[in-house]
């Protein structure tokens, strides 16, 4: 309903038009999921890259004092 | 009606040097604020170009500035000590310490600070004691300061949700810049490093605030806001929850929930904001005129990264004053306002029902409808020529998140930090098998929030292209050292830019300045948080010094100006 009713007022948030479209163009589910997977293990190979080496110690280390 | 009113975010970054577990994190905290100081003042000279017998250039440490100030000093709100009735200022330097009631507080921490910095010799390179800042205003408007034992960005006024997202994302921007520059001089002293976190909770059952400002007018009654608020505010976090690895304040329980914040809520109403925190705070510092302002401050919110959060948060909320203003909050009360903040928390399939007090059972998203469906009503009825364009795009927005939080919630992982965090988390589950409560999954949580854009999780998810943004960098750097143009703040941060060594106290609604000379000062008034934008008192600051732009502001605002050697206002 909100939709319908504001789609017209030429709101659009502008800076989204610069998201760059998905480039590659439709293809079959099985290798649309295929290449999600592929997506994913590449992104987790990246965080792998900058994680911190000692999770353990650094959650442990994580002290903070209390705030608001 | 409009989404537009004046409003800000407060940030309390977490703290940590890695490798030195006994730091002190009021030291730490104030190594951060002093050197952002330092950073800015450097940055303020270059600007004005170097020169001098000490001229130093941008990539220098904090002895470039030599002997100048750093820092603007801090005035505390309305409360004036050092204000003379005969009509002048006494600068903060030539007051007896006994003279400054107004910052106890922070006396204290400075106290604290300078006993653990003359205590730790590891700091004595890397930072003159006697020239600390814990308190500071930088050109954007904001404040930034050692608030308890956490470095704090209060943002500058702004008037819409797109701009309090800007200002507060440009405070991630000073963290970074404040951690880049001691990690810099790290490297050449024994110091530590020191690193922030935009989170709210160590996990250790320890919480820190990301509060949020609203001018809302003073003839509503405070009742009125709270009930419309707890139900509201309780299901809010399904679209600005910044997700969190464990349940409990603890955070003991494995476990992933959408709120940082919700496991250490305990009453629905309350002042405090340290302890038995209260999902509606009723401190009431208007900074501004009283008679016609309230200030509403929130402290239930997620510090968030994503853009998308930030302005619904921002957004929605003025959205719903509105509704308060008008009278038009729908029907709902919840039976335990606290208890539903927890259930909705603990619950990322966003499809638990909590209890009404008239019966009925709703789930988050369906009282949040409630509040989007009321808003529409309002703001359609009430510009019938078409509502502005930052108001549809709030409503737009919420409308498209709540459709798809509904439909099915992992949608929501390219726009919500919480959806985001979750969909990162369950990638590593199933490719690496990990439980809940595997550190592994907690350092990722943590790591979400790290402000480098090297090291964090959010940023390394932006530019894998995984989340989306609403405000391109380029404007959200600039803002990190250029005001809004449409509040007080405009006035504030010119000020502090343009003449940074006579500044001698600024607040929220005062800019103290001190003239050459002894006990020569004035004190300028910003009682109106949309008064002295860049239209009005832009031209004021081409004068060339401090002296004669003081001048400039008694001329077109005599009644806001008092102190030695300036024209009396007339009457």
């Amino acid at each position: 309903m909100a939709q319908e009713r504001i789609f017209g007022t030429g709101s659009r948030r502008e800076e989204e038009t610069d998201t760059p479209e998905p480039t590659t163009p439709p293809t079959s589910g099985a290798a649309q999921a295929q290449r999600d997977t592929q997506g994913t293990d590449d992104l987790l190979a990246e965080i792998d890259g900058v994680l911190e080496t000692n999770a353990e110690a650094f959650v442990k280390g994580f002290v903070q004092k209390g705030g608001q | 009606m409009t989404v537009r009113r004046v409003m800000g975010s407060e940030t309390e970054f977490g703290v940590l040097a890695q490798g030195a577990p006994d730091a002190n994190a009021t030291v730490l905290s104030t190594r951060v604020v002093t050197g952002y100081a330092a950073w800015v003042a450097r940055n303020l000279r270059t600007a004005r170009g170097a020169h001098g017998p000490d001229g130093g250039g941008p990539d220098g440490d904090a002895s470039d500035v030599g002997h100048e100030p750093v820092g603007t000093g801090w005035d505390y709100g309305s409360e004036a000590p050092l204000t003379d009735a005969r009509g002048f200022t006494v600068s903060r330097e030539d007051a007896h310490p006994t003279q400054l009631t107004d910052e106890a507080p922070v006396l204290t921490s400075e106290e604290i600070a300078a006993e653990a910095i003359s205590e730790s010799a590891m700091y004595a390179e890397d930072m003159d004691w006697r020239r600390v800042v814990m308190n500071t205003v930088i050109p954007n408007g904001a404040r930034v300061y050692v608030d308890h034992s956490h470095p704090e960005y209060s943002s500058p006024e702004v008037t819409t949700p797109r701009d309090a997202l800007t200002w507060d994302a440009a405070g991630d921007v000073v963290a970074h810049r404040a951690v880049a520059d001691l990690a810099q001089r790290s490297a050449r002293t024994d110091a530590p490093a020191v690193n922030l976190y935009k989170n709210n909770t160590d996990n250790k059952s320890v919480s820190y605030g990301a509060h949020e400002n609203y001018t809302v007018a003073r003839s509503v009654p405070f009742e009125r806001i709270t009930a419309a608020l707890l139900p509201f505010f309780a299901s809010r976090q399904i679209m600005c929850g910044a997700g969190r690895v464990g349940i409990g304040a603890d955070g003991a329980t494995p476990g992933f929930q959408l709120s940082q914040r919700a496991d250490f809520f305990e009453r629905t109403v309350g002042l405090e904001t340290t302890i038995h925190r209260p999902i509606v705070n009723t401190r009431d510092e208007p900074h501004a005129d009283e008679e016609h302002y309230r200030r509403l401050h929130v402290i239930i919110g997620d510090a968030n990264l994503s853009h998308t959060a930030t302005l619904l948060k921002f957004g929605t909320t003025s959205l719903v004053l509105n509704l308060v203003e008008h009278d038009r909050v729908p029907d709902l009360a919840l039976t335990d306002p606290v208890a539903a903040l927890q259930t909705i928390s603990h619950d990322p399939a966003v499809t638990v029902r909590v209890p009404l007090r008239d019966g009925r059972t709703l789930t988050a998203v369906q009282l949040q409808r409630a509040y989007l469906d009321a808003a529409l009503a309002l703001e359609t009825e009430l510009a019938p020529e078409g509502m502005d364009a930052e108001t549809a795009e709030v409503l737009e927005l919420w409308d498209e998140v709540l459709t798809d939080l509904e439909a099915d919630p992992g949608r929501l992982a390219d726009r919500l930090d919480w959806a985001a965090k979750h969909a990162l988390l369950d990638a590593y589950r199933r490719r690496d098998g990990l439980a809940w409560d595997d550190p592994r999954l907690v350092a990722i949580d943590l790591q979400y929030a790290d402000v480098r854009p090297e090291k964090g999780l959010y940023h390394r998810l932006v530019a894998a292209g995984r989340i989306r943004t609403l405000v391109d960098r380029e404007r959200i750097v600039r803002a990190a050292d250029h005001p809004p143009e449409d509040t007080r703040a405009y006035f504030r941060g010119t000020a502090v830019a343009t003449y940074p060594h006579e500044m001698a106290g600024v607040g929220w609604d005062t800019v103290n300045v001190a003239f050459p000379g002894v006990r020569r000062g004035a004190r300028i008034a910003m009682p109106e948080p949309r008064d002295l934008g860049r239209d009005v008192c832009g031209s004021w600051f081409t004068a060339p010094d401090a002296e004669q732009w003081v001048r400039e502001v008694a001329r077109h605002r005599p009644h806001l100006v008092t102190g030695s050697d300036i024209p009396p206002a007339r009457p």
